[in-house]
């Protein structure tokens, strides 16, 4: 995993609700056997026509956008467990998801694989949908070490939540797996001790 | 201290905690299936591991296999390449518990955990699917988790976990004739939304919940993550260890005796805190079916979808958004609207007791000509009940087919795909857009809403 770094980028913005991760990536992309490619499929029924041709009125299709922030709208990545999911918004070249809200397994399986979810007030993220329908170069800064997230056109700025542990790993681009391969002995002592 | 359920079985399944972090949790039964799991193989071939407790595992096929012609080779290579793939890593790491599609015990992950006695009260359990809440319906921790997570428990048997809060939700009363656990579900989802519960691992209780069977306590949990909850549980009873009892891994014995008497104290003790209670009364539950693109877009079968002015204004974007994609009108009834597909099967409602529900409403009636009906047996268990509780003849009556074991139009992975456009009433759990198919159009309903959809045709009230 890579480290998390401060990061300041135009916004991708999708203000929809619940988007889930049948969306994200649809099941029929999830035959692959390794973690590659997914970013090509990312939003594909909204993103592509049949014939594979891009559809004109998606916000990935836009030139006007682009940017290693996606915004969208609550209850982001509800739905399938899909680790999928998070490796197509990695893939595509998001670094942060922000959104007023988000589903439990899409926010875990996003930290695991290094892209941050940014929780952000029900005003705040209106704010940014508003500002960027009509100008595109608005930015965002994403401060992990502090927990801020500042709108650079209005200058405003939140704090967001994110366990200790959790920030610690992004911070040092250091996954679960390290950690727990460390605790081995615990796993045996409690394996020994169990009565039922 | 008064514990809830959730309390006393994660509290027994702690290793250690993180300083400031989430906890270190044991896991009993990890389930395990050909989609969310090469990329974890891969992941321990990269790094040198093995397996730390193999027969831990319980492995199947089942998200992305056909439901005809199951003897023949996997024609869709890129299915094959993953079903192959999942057989050698199986091999690769000696997994003993390896149901690969033929074999007798193969079926729908969730199906086949609960009828082979994998699962059972007190456990933890977790599978790369979100719907491995169904678990709960024993009484045990049980949730989905993503591919990094399943590497970790296939290398540790442990994963990193928050501890989530708790949730009460009692059913007082008993269900009306004609109304469903699905119904049930989905009347609590189209309550609290699709985000309610998230943050949350829900108990289901009252007397709604006591006197379902294991079946529809299944159907329940299973359709807990569709409201955002991390689980949801039941405490085990008699109908619990009835169930369970002579299944070929369930404890024998003197290991039985000793276990039931631990099962027996799994239950939220008088004063536990919860962190959220809800009351409902079942006598307010319709058959339901949803008329939008998410679980919680679902309402009585006889009333009517809501108006643009009932939506909140930052909602109403993606509300008309699911409404053309469904074809549907603000404020129109569903009643009578013709349909092209019926599917009876998946986790949700893929067991015996859901096909003895559809086989008994269908009797002596015929199957629609205007409907392609796809009925998918949970396992190779459920199928071979059905033919010997002679449902089969019914069904075969009435002008059905029966389809092979397998996840099926669940997902749409494999070749059952509802068609761009078409109406389906699927007793699965979601009806994303696209969910069936590109373009498929979905409503969810019980298996008695399905079985009523398929002889008339059209969506209508299983009541008559
Ligand atoms: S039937 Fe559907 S929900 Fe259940 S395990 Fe299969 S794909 Fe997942």
């Amino acid at each position: 995993m890579n480290k998390f770094e401060k990061l300041t980028s135009t916004v991708v913005p999708l203000p929809i609700e619940n988007v889930d991760t049948d969306q994200i990536i649809p099941a029929r992309f999830l035959k692959a056997t390794d973690k590659n490619g997914f970013g090509d499929n990312l939003f594909a029924d909204w993103r592509y026509e049949k014939d594979g041709s891009p559809k004109k009125d998606f916000i990935l299709n836009n030139p006007s956008y682009s940017g290693s922030i996606l915004v969208a709208g609550k209850n982001f990545g509800s739905g399938s467990s899909r680790e999928h999911a998070a490796w197509a918004i990695d893939g595509y070249g998001f670094k942060v998801v922000v959104s007023s809200f988000f589903a439990d397994i899409f926010r875990n399986n996003s930290l695991n694989n290094g892209v941050l979810p940014v929780v952000v007030s029900a005003e705040f993220l209106a704010e940014i949908f508003n500002l960027v329908e009509s100008d595109p170069s608005v930015t965002l800064t994403v401060d992990l070490e502090s927990q801020t997230i500042t709108n650079n056109s209005n200058g405003k700025t939140e704090n967001f939540d994110i366990n200790p542990y959790k920030k610690e790993c992004l911070l040092k681009g250091m996954d679960d797996i390290d950690y727990l391969l460390s605790k081995k002995d615990l796993v045996l002592q409690y394996e020994a001790n169990r009565t039922l | 201290m008064s514990k809830t359920l959730f309390d006393k079985i994660w509290d027994a399944h702690v290793v250690s905690s993180v300083e400031n972090g989430p906890t270190q949790l044991y896991i009993d039964r990890h389930f395990c299936h050909e989609v969310t799991s090469p990329q974890a193989f891969n992941g321990l071939r990269a790094r040198g591991l093995k397996v730390f407790r193999p027969e831990l595992t319980t492995m199947t096929a089942d998200h992305n296999t056909p439901t005809i012609d199951q003897d023949q080779p996997v024609k869709d290579p890129i299915s094959r390449n993953q079903l192959d793939q999942f057989a050698k890593n199986a091999a690769e790491f000696n997994m003993p518990i390896f149901y690969p599609l033929g074999h007798e015990k193969n079926g729908v992950v969730h199906i086949i955990g609960p009828e082979n006695g994998f699962t059972q009260p007190g456990m933890t359990i977790v599978c790369g699917d979100s719907h491995t809440s169904t678990h709960g319906a024993f009484g045990t921790i049980a949730f989905g988790i993503g591919t990094s997570e399943v590497e970790m428990v296939l290398a540790t048997q442990c994963i990193l976990q928050t501890r989530p809060k708790t949730m009460r939700i009692t059913y007082n009363g008993k269900l009306g004739t004609g109304v469903s656990a699905k119904d049930l579900a989905l009347y609590t989802i189209a309550k609290l939304t699709t985000g309610g519960a998230t943050g949350y691992f829900v108990e289901y209780a009252g007397e709604a919940i006591r006197t379902m069977s294991m079946e529809e306590r299944m159907t329940v949990c299973n359709l807990s993550i569709e409201m955002g909850a991390r689980g949801g549980m039941i405490a085990p009873d008699e109908t619990t260890y009835t169930y369970m009892k002579g299944r070929e891994f369930a404890p024998k014995g003197e290991e039985w005796d000793r276990k039931l008497a631990y099962w027996k104290t799994l239950i939220s003790d008088d004063g536990a805190v919860f962190d959220k209670e809800l009351v409902f009364d079942a006598a307010d539950i319709q058959p339901m079916i949803t008329y939008g693109t998410n679980p919680g877009m679902g309402m009585g079968i006889r009333e009517s979808i809501p108006t643009m002015d009932a939506i909140d204004e930052a909602g109403r974007i993606s509300f008309k958004k699911s409404l053309d994609y469904m074809g549907f009108e603000a404020g129109e009834q569903l009643l009578g609207k013709p349909i092209d597909y019926v599917f009876l099967g998946s986790c949700t409602n893929g067991r015996i007791e859901d096909f003895r529900i559809f086989a008994n409403y269908i009797k002596g009636k015929k199957k629609a000509d205007n409907v392609t009906v796809w009925l998918v047996p949970g396992s190779w268990g459920v199928e071979k009940q059905i033919r010997e509780e002679g449902l089969l003849d019914i069904l075969t009556e009435a002008g059905f087919k029966l389809r092979q074991p397998g996840c099926s139009a669940c997902l749409a992975m494999n070749d059952d795909k509802v068609p761009a456009g078409k109406y389906a009433v699927s007793t699965s759990n979601r009806n994303f857009e696209g969910r069936q198919g590109p373009g498929a159009r979905t409503s969810l309903a019980g298996p008695r809403g399905a079985a009523a959809a398929a002889v008339t045709g059209c969506i209508t009230d299983p009541r008559g």
